[in-house]
C-alpha cells in the first residue's frame, strides 16, 4: 500500500525474529524529539508568526508539536516569542525554573535574541542574560519557515543529546552562571 | 448656556489666581497657564469646584525636561478638562531639578495617584503628600530616572551593536 506519511526512522541496532537491540539513548531522542510540546511564551508580533506556524498552512503538528503546553510543568520546549522588558527578566526565568528536566529554549526573533531595535532602559538585550538558550532564531519577525527550522534544529539536538548530559558537570556549571540550583 | 471660551476661562482664573499665573498663552486653541508650582493643588481644587467651570476630569499628568533652563529644569504638565463645557486647560508648573517638588493632586482627584507615579518613575519628581510614590513601570531596582535628558537613550558605551557587525 504506498502512502506519502512518513515515519520515524528507527535507530541503527541489530534485528532479528521477534527481537530487536539497540541505544537506549537513540530510542529515547527518537521518542522525545518527536514529541516536543512546546510552551509558547509569546509576547508580541512574533507570537502572530509562531500562531501562522501552528496554523493550517505551516502546521507545527507535522512535527510532533501539536500539543501546546501552557503549564510549565508538562512542557519540554520554551518558545520565547517577542520583546522581553526588563521586568519581564523575573517572569521568563520563573517560568523556565518551573519546567522540568530535559528542557530546551528556543529563542525566536531579534528582540528575544539580543533586544532587537529595543537598544533602551527598558528592555533585556536577550533572554540569554537571564535564562540558556539552545538555539537563536533571528528575523524581525521571522517568517514560520524560519521558526520551524528552528524547531527542526533543536529535534535534531534532543535526538542527539546523551543521556548523561543534564547531570554533567558542564551542564550544572551552566545552569550556576544564570544563578540557578 | 452658552460656550464657554478661552478668554472667558482665562479671566476667571485670574479673578481667582492672578498673582500665581506666570505665562498665559494659547498654543493651538488651548489656554495654557504657567504657574506657580506651589499653588497648583489650591488652583485644581478651584478649577474642580468651581460652580461654572466644572473641571472635573484629569486628563493627564506628565513630565519633561529642559536641562538649558537653569531652575526651571523640571515642567509637570497638568491636563483638565470640563466634561460638561466641553473645554479643556493645560496648566505648567516648572521646578528645579535641585529640589524637585510639588504637592501632590491625589488629595484634588484619585486619578492623580498612578501619573504622579509614572512622572515620579521617568523624571523623579517628588510629590509631596502622595499616598504610595513608588515606582510603577520600570523595574524597582532603577537607580536613576530614565527620561531625563543626561541619560541617552541606547547605551553608548555597548560594543556588541556596532555596525560592522552588521556589515554596514
Amino acid at each position: 500500500m504506498s502512502t506519502d506519511i512518513k515515519i520515524a526512522q528507527a535507530p541503527p541496532g541489530v534485528e532479528g525474529q521477534g527481537w530487536f537491540a539497540t541505544q537506549l539513548d537513540k530510542t529515547i531522542g527518537l521518542a522525545r524529539a518527536n514529541s516536543i510540546w512546546p510552551l509558547p511564551f509569546a509576547t508580541s508580533c512574533c507570537g502572530i508568526e509562531f500562531m501562522a506556524t501552528m496554523g493550517s498552512n505551516y502546521d507545527l503538528a507535522r512535527f510532533g508539536s501539536e500539543r501546546m503546553s501552557f503549564s510549565p510543568r508538562q512542557a519540554d520546549l520554551l518558545i520565547v516569542a517577542g520583546t522581553i522588558a526588563k521586568k519581564m527578566g523575573p517572569v521568563l526565568k520563573q517560568v523556565y525554573l518551573q519546567m522540568a528536566e530535559p528542557r530546551w529554549v528556543l529563542s525566536v526573533g531579534a528582540c528575544a535574541c539580543s533586544g532587537g531595535i529595543f537598544d533602551t532602559y527598558s528592555v533585556l538585550q536577550g533572554i540569554d542574560q537571564v535564562i540558556p538558550v539552545d538555539v537563536y532564531v533571528p528575523g524581525c519577525p521571522p517568517r514560520p519557515e524560519q521558526i520551524i527550522d528552528g524547531i527542526m534544529k533543536i529535534q535534531e539536538l534532543v535526538r542527539n543529546e546523551p543521556l548523561r548530559r543534564r547531570n554533567s558537570p558542564q551542564y550544572t556549571a551552566l545552569l550556576s552562571s544564570y544563578g540557578i540550583q | 448656556m452658552g460656550l464657554i471660551t478661552n478668554e472667558f476661562l482665562l479671566e476667571r482664573i485670574k479673578q481667582e489666581f492672578g498673582d500665581a499665573i506666570r505665562v498665559a498663552d494659547f498654543p493651538y486653541g488651548m489656554l495654557t497657564l504657567v504657574i506657580e508650582p506651589s499653588r497648583i493643588v489650591d488652583i485644581l481644587r478651584w478649577l474642580h469646584e468651581d460652580s461654572i467651570l466644572k473641571m472635573r476630569f484629569l486628563t493627564d499628568i506628565c513630565g519633561s525636561h529642559y536641562p538649558d533652563l537653569i531652575d526651571h529644569e523640571l515642567c509637570v504638565v497638568y491636563h483638565v478638562h470640563s466634561l460638561e463645557n466641553n473645554l479643556r486647560l493645560r496648566i505648567k508648573a516648572f521646578i528645579p531639578v535641585t529640589n524637585p517638588e510639588i504637592p501632590s493632586a491625589t488629595a484634588v482627584y484619585s486619578s492623580a495617584n498612578w501619573m504622579e507615579r509614572e512622572t515620579y518613575d521617568f523624571y523623579g519628581v517628588i510629590f509631596t503628600g502622595h499616598p504610595n510614590l513608588k515606582r510603577i513601570l520600570n523595574v524597582d531596582e532603577m537607580d536613576y530616572f530614565p527620561l531625563r535628558k543626561e541619560y541617552p537613550l541606547e547605551d553608548a558605551t555597548r560594543t556588541d551593536k556596532e555596525d560592522h557587525y552588521f556589515g554596514r
